[in-house]
């Protein structure tokens, strides 16, 4: 499986995406925002980072890159894709998903391993975990407030795309505990906090974040079967 | 040329921490009549052409496309004086 790993400029999480995708045993394959190209690729991660300087909103800038351009449709066909932190605020800012990321609650940018539980795990990039599996895993993030309107919190509820959710009292503020979600295929995920730096006890809080990579290997071999 | 003014402001039900922070630092400063700050953003861009129906139109979808997220904003434009 081949697994696009998107660079932006002002990405900083690129070289731990390709690392997990490569412990999850697929081949990352680099793509360049400014390519027009997703070089064949079987799914793509959208890493953490400030995409253009994080200048007009978190994502704005990046939504509008020409490897955006050739993703957007690919992920409405199907294609998985996983958003975490800045990728996150880049699939809600081109309507992949639902929703905004706003400024943290307390203003202050969190630095911090914390706890989330899995409340999806039916997706393509959480279906390796079990539904209510407990995760520990790195926060860091200035805007990582979810923010939607209320009716669309309660069809997120309702349909089950809430995918992972902050354990006890929200870190940042984010509406209903929440710390990523799908869209309706359950393909494309984004969240906040890091998976990607979570996979060995060597380098992370723990290896729980492995899962998310390995599922999308999981999947991909289980749609070729 | 023709100016116009774009402002862009969080809806009312967001959340709004930078514009609480500069509201406490204003009871700080002895300002303690303020009793709310909301925090914006303010775009001034300049045209080719005047500032007509067609040009502000242009600029109202450009608005909602990119200088504002209408799920979290929402914004309002005029011609410049």
């Amino acid at each position: 499986m081949r697994i696009g790993v998107v660079t932006f400029p002002g990405s900083l999480d690129d070289t731990d995406a390709a690392r997990a995708v490569r412990y999850a045993g697929a081949e990352p394959v680099p793509l360049w925002h400014a390519d027009r190209d997703l070089r064949g690729v079987d799914a793509v991660v959208l890493p953490g980072g400030f995409s253009y300087g994080d200048y007009l909103r978190c994502g704005a800038i990046a939504r509008f890159s020409p490897v955006m351009g050739e993703l957007v449709p690919a992920a409405r066909a199907g294609l998985p894709v996983l958003g975490i932190c800045n990728g996150f605020q880049i699939l809600c800012e081109a309507h992949l998903l639902p929703g905004a990321l706003t400024r943290n609650a307390g203003l202050r940018f969190i630095t911090r391993d914390v706890r989330l539980t899995v409340e999806n795990a039916g997706t393509a990039w959480t279906s390796g975990y079990t539904s209510g599996q407990q995760l520990f895993v790195p926060l860091k993030s200035g805007e990582g407030a979810y923010a939607a309107d209320e009716a669309t919190l309660d069809e997120l509820e309702a349909s089950g795309r809430v995918v992972v959710r902050y354990d006890g009292a929200a870190p940042n503020g984010t509406a209903r505990g929440i710390a990523g979600i799908c869209d309706e295929s359950g393909n494309v995920v984004g969240l906040m906090p890091h998976p990607e730096h979570a996979i060995d006890a060597l380098t992370g809080p723990s290896p729980d974040g492995l899962g998310f990579f390995t599922s999308v290997v999981a999947t991909f071999a289980g749609a070729l079967r | 040329m023709a100016r116009v003014i774009v402002e862009v402001m969080l809806k009312p039900e967001i959340h709004d921490p930078q514009g609480e922070a500069v509201l406490s630092a204003s009871h700080r400063l002895g300002f303690g009549t303020v009793t709310s700050v909301r925090q914006g953003k303010r775009f001034e861009l300049e045209l080719d052409g005047p500032a007509d129906g067609a040009a502000l139109g242009a600029v109202e979808e450009l608005a909602r496309e990119l200088l504002a997220n209408p799920v979290i904003e929402e914004f309002s434009l005029r011609p410049a004086d």
